[in-house]
């Protein structure tokens, strides 16, 4: 293959990076509309929910905590409800290190961690190139893009149709199941992601808002038994003279 | 929100996502544990996932969305490009919610 031949292509992939963060991020955008629009019936002035987006950069949460606070929650319950919501971004956070890398950037890199970045990187994880420019593009158009919604929601108000109008709540399991694709080819990865959906459907109904989804870390748990299979199949084929 | 309490959940975000960078820099990972880390990634994931298409909040989403999220996986079977599959979602929920399914 040919330096030019190997450029174009790198090209053509970081074009359908570009357009899959761009398609990521329209949708973000519509959720930060709502987010701007909803927040000051929480009681947030148009500075703090502005300034909430910019410094907290996680919709989750934000929407989390403003859901509490317009319930007539208490600040501390809505605060630490948020931050259980994120305590999800610590091992995404190790997962993306070696992508994000030692230099400074990662103070500026650890503030665009989030699920759909963690996907998105780890999607493309086989191309380490790649996936860093991957994380930067759609870390920047991302947050972007949630600015520019909040501030739009903010200015229009609760003119705005709910955005599950637009069918938006799918739009982004639809993503992520999209982009968990690829890296549920392996065997040991879809064993652990089974366990983890039924560990946090069953938690659902339950347990308070974000801890059903930690509780899926408990399907890691499932990924050591196909080793252990495997290993006592390979040691039983090697004891009646077959091959691996 | 009092710009305290808004400083808190900023700062305290803040920390939970740069920790494991600092981190990593402390300690060379080996394989065996990157790929640990890689299924915990994993599973938080599917998890989203999962609880995003049957759950808003601790209550059943109706059937709208799951329908969504079918079309969007037969779509991903189908290898459609990701752009079209968050349409496909988006559509099929906002259309049956047009027809009136919750």
């Amino acid at each position: 293959m040919g330096s030019a031949d190997r450029t174009r292509r790198a090209a053509f992939r970081f074009d359908a990076d570009l357009r899959d963060a761009l398609a990521l991020s329209a949708a973000v955008g519509v959720v930060g509309v709502s987010f701007g629009a909803l927040a000051p019936a929480a009681g947030l002035t148009p500075l703090t929910t502005m300034a909430m987006s910019v410094l907290v950069f996680a919709g989750g949460a934000q929407l989390l905590v403003t859901g509490v606070l317009a319930a007539g929650g208490g600040l501390v319950a809505a605060v630490v409800a948020g931050l259980v919501l994120n305590l999800r971004h610590l091992p995404f956070g190790l997962a993306l290190a070696g992508t994000i890398g030692r230099g400074p950037s990662r103070f500026l890199g650890a503030h665009v961690v989030t699920d759909e970045s963690t996907a998105f990187v780890l999607a493309r994880s086989g191309d380490p190139a790649r996936a860093r420019r991957a994380f930067w593009t759609l870390g920047t158009i991302k947050f972007a893009c949630w600015q520019a919604g909040t501030a739009l929601g903010l200015l229009l108000g609760a003119s705005i149709p709910d955005p599950s109008v637009f069918g938006l709540d799918a739009a982004f399991p639809a993503a992520l199941l999209a982009m968990l694709v690829p890296m549920l080819r392996r065997v040991d990865a879809r064993r652990v992601g089974g366990a983890a959906a039924v560990v946090a459907l069953v938690a659902s109904p339950f347990a308070p808002a974000g801890v059903p989804v930690l509780a899926g870390l408990l399907g890691v748990g499932a990924a050591g038994r196909g080793r252990r299979v495997r290993r006592v199949l390979r040691s039983r084929s090697r004891v009646s003279g077959g091959g691996s | 929100m009092t710009w305290t309490a808004l400083l808190v959940l900023a700062g305290g975000t803040y920390l939970l996502r740069l920790a494991p960078l600092l981190l990593h820099d402390r300690f060379e990972l080996s394989p065996r544990t990157v790929r640990v880390v890689e299924l915990a990634a994993v599973a938080l994931l599917v998890a989203l996932a999962a609880t995003g298409t049957w759950f808003e909040g601790d209550r059943f989403a109706g059937w709208a969305r799951p329908a969504g999220v079918a079309v969007a996986a037969l779509a991903v079977w189908r290898k459609v490009p990701f752009v079209l599959v968050v349409v496909l979602a988006a559509g099929t929920t906002a259309g049956l919610r047009l027809l009136g399914v919750a």
